[in-house]
């Protein structure tokens, strides 16, 4: 039962909805906590069976949904730097490269010691404190690279 | 201009409840519930609002289509999705102002009979969802929120709704369908949400900065507010600004404030004093506009006069350094990276189009790309299920308008102009 240990999260998360199924999105993100940062094909099951849905409509909310790292395991740190149109007019492009060249991975991969996956972000609306990113839960805005450094430094 | 809308930004304590109420919070909301609901309707109509998530509709006219029959179970969904690249607005209330959002909402839901409200908001907001959802426990606490709200019988129940990484949830008919645990896939209208919107019930969908005005509104008067910027579209506005300026970021400003102003004056010009050569005035859905066009005013129909729109207020601005081809592919990357799949022309034609332009940025382009990118505009323009092909495309049209020469310079010689 992966989704014994949060159980009581869930039954606030259906507290919100006349329905069962409108849950499936805050049901999916609890999950993928509890399984360390992506969703298990086991807790989709789960989660079908406790929203009363097919198992292949949660799977296929949750693949539609970009943030969901399904099936995917990630780095216990994940990171998104935004490349659209306001941080790339302000150096995008070289954020990203110093990110690649600091944690030695590419974007989309995740370093040997499972402690960061690098990905990219369309946009993630903070325009106007570009370029930045965000790694968990947390916006890092006017990036510079000996900021970058710093951030990276700090996170255990 | 005295503030309304932002006037708490980046203040570290207007987040509470006590530092509201102390400010004067919650007396529209007073005031509201001794009104009758259709004279909180008629007010907002007066004031002559027009919602600032991009399309510009009476938001009087748009709560007005709501079924009066008191039997039949009503909704408020706030749009807190905020996805079109540039946008950084609605995260300015919500993060340093959560209450002028609720209370908002709630004068809202009471002129139309709203027992239950959501406010979607983008998963990567995890800052925004945690003000709001700390903000709303506040007004619960207070009875705020909850029954017989200030003892006038009227209750109504919050929640907050997080998206997970989809732009077209900010569509209103995909907004609705995210809510019910579906895929976001917009839905066909007629019928609208007023008449069938959340879980088959009349439904008003408004955007944050929408919501936040009506405060004001109930407490000084839609006189207060028309008088403000031009007849057809009064207000204050928050226009949000990026890239090449030497000071980005939100200003809020009489509706109709030229772009000239905005940029020279309030955000003190270009960065490193080059001279403009393209601004997006509304998110990347809308067409830019070019250094001869800087005396526009912003509001909803100037821009419109234009060829282009106001949209979310998303200001961008680009130097003379800066390749159109290189940003088209940014921006055509984001709508193929974003189309919802639903329907043919957007799922197959933008990432044609993304195709086209990456090769041309990349130094690979085909002779005739120009004219294949002209030709799938064509094509998809007024073909798709919803407004994000459309926006996509005419992005697209507003760059190849201006800047057609920069397209063909790279077909022919393979690289770069600037
Ligand atoms: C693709 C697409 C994305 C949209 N994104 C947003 C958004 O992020 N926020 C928003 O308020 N409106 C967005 N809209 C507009 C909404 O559909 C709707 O018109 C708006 O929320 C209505 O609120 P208003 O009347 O207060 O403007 C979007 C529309 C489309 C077609
Ligand atoms: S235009 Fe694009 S986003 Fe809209 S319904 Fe069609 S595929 Fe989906
Ligand atoms: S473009 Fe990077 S945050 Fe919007």
């Amino acid at each position: 039962m992966p989704l014994e240990s949060v159980k009581e999260e869930i039954t606030e998360a259906l507290r919100k909805y006349p329905n069962k199924r409108s849950a499936v999105m805050d049901v999916l993100r609890i999950a993928e906590r509890a399984a360390g940062g992506h969703v298990t094909k086991e807790a989709m099951d789960e989660i079908a069976r406790l929203l009363e849905m097919r198992p292949v409509e949660v799977n296929s909310a949750a693949t539609f949904y970009t943030m969901y790292s399904v099936a995917r395991p990630v780095g216990r740190h994940r990171i998104w730097v935004c490349r659209n149109i306001s941080c790339s007019l302000l150096g995008a492009e070289h954020i990203i490269a110093h990110l690649e060249r600091a944690l030695g991975v590419k974007t989309g991969e995740t370093t040997p010691d499972k402690k960061f996956t690098l990905d990219v972000a369309e946009c993630l609306g903070s325009c106007g404190t570009s370029p930045m990113m965000q790694i968990d839960d947390d916006y890092y805005e006017n990036l510079t690279e000996a900021k970058i450094d710093e951030i990276l430094k700090g996170l255990k | 201009m005295e503030k309304i809308l932002l006037k708490n930004l980046g203040n570290p304590d207007a987040h509470k409840i006590d530092h509201y109420v102390k400010g004067g919070g919650y007396k529209a909301l007073d005031a509201a519930l001794k009104l009758q609901p259709d004279n909180i309707i008629q007010m907002v109509k007066d004031s002559g609002l027009r919602g600032r998530g991009g399309a510009g509709f009476s938001t009087g006219l748009k709560w007005s289509f709501i079924p009066k029959d008191p039997a039949i179970p009503k909704y408020l969904c706030c749009n807190a999705d905020e996805g079109e690249p540039g946008t950084f607005k609605d995260r300015g209330i919500m993060d340093w102002d959560p209450h002028l959002l609720i209370e908002g909402m709630l004068i809202a839901s009471r002129a139309f009979g709203a027992a239950r409200s959501y406010v979607y908001i983008r998963g990567e907001f995890v800052f925004g969802a945690k003000r709001i959802q700390a903000a709303i426990d506040e007004a619960y606490a207070k009875g705020f929120l909850g029954k017989n709200i200030m003892g006038t019988g009227f209750n109504h129940d919050m929640y907050v709704h997080r998206g997970f990484g989809a732009y077209i949830c900010g569509e209103e008919t995909a907004l609705l369908e995210s809510i019910e645990g579906y895929r976001a896939q917009p839905r066909k209208k007629p019928p609208f949400p007023a008449l069938a919107g959340l879980y088959g019930k009349p439904t008003v969908i408004n955007n944050v900065e929408t919501l936040s005005c009506i405060p004001a509104i109930i407490e000084r008067g839609p006189k207060w507010f028309s008088s403000m910027g031009p007849e057809k579209s009064p207000g204050p506005k928050i226009y949000g600004v990026s890239g090449h300026v030497k000071r980005p970021g939100l200003y809020e400003l009489p509706m109709g404030t030229t772009i000239r102003d905005l940029i020279f004056n309030h955000c003190g010009g270009m960065r490193s004093d080059k001279s403009l050569k393209a601004v997006i005035p509304g998110g990347v859905s809308a067409p830019m506009l070019t250094a001869k066009d800087l005396d526009t005013p912003m509001d909803f129909d100037s821009l419109a006069a234009k060829g282009t729109m106001l949209g979310s207020g998303a200001v961008i601005v680009m130097d003379e350094s800066t390749c159109i081809v290189k940003m088209s592919y940014i921006i055509n990357r984001f709508f193929s990276h974003e189309s919802c799949g639903k329907c043919t022309p957007c799922r197959d034609g933008t990432p044609w189009i993304t195709k086209a332009l990456r090769r041309l940025e990349n130094g690979e382009g085909r002779p005739g790309d120009t004219g294949l990118l002209e030709s799938l505009c064509t094509n998809i323009f007024g073909r798709t299920f919803c407004p994000l092909g459309d926006g996509a495309v005419m992005a697209l049209r507003g760059a190849l308008k201006n800047f057609r020469e920069e397209f063909l310079y790279h077909e022919r010689h393979k690289r770069c102009a600037v």
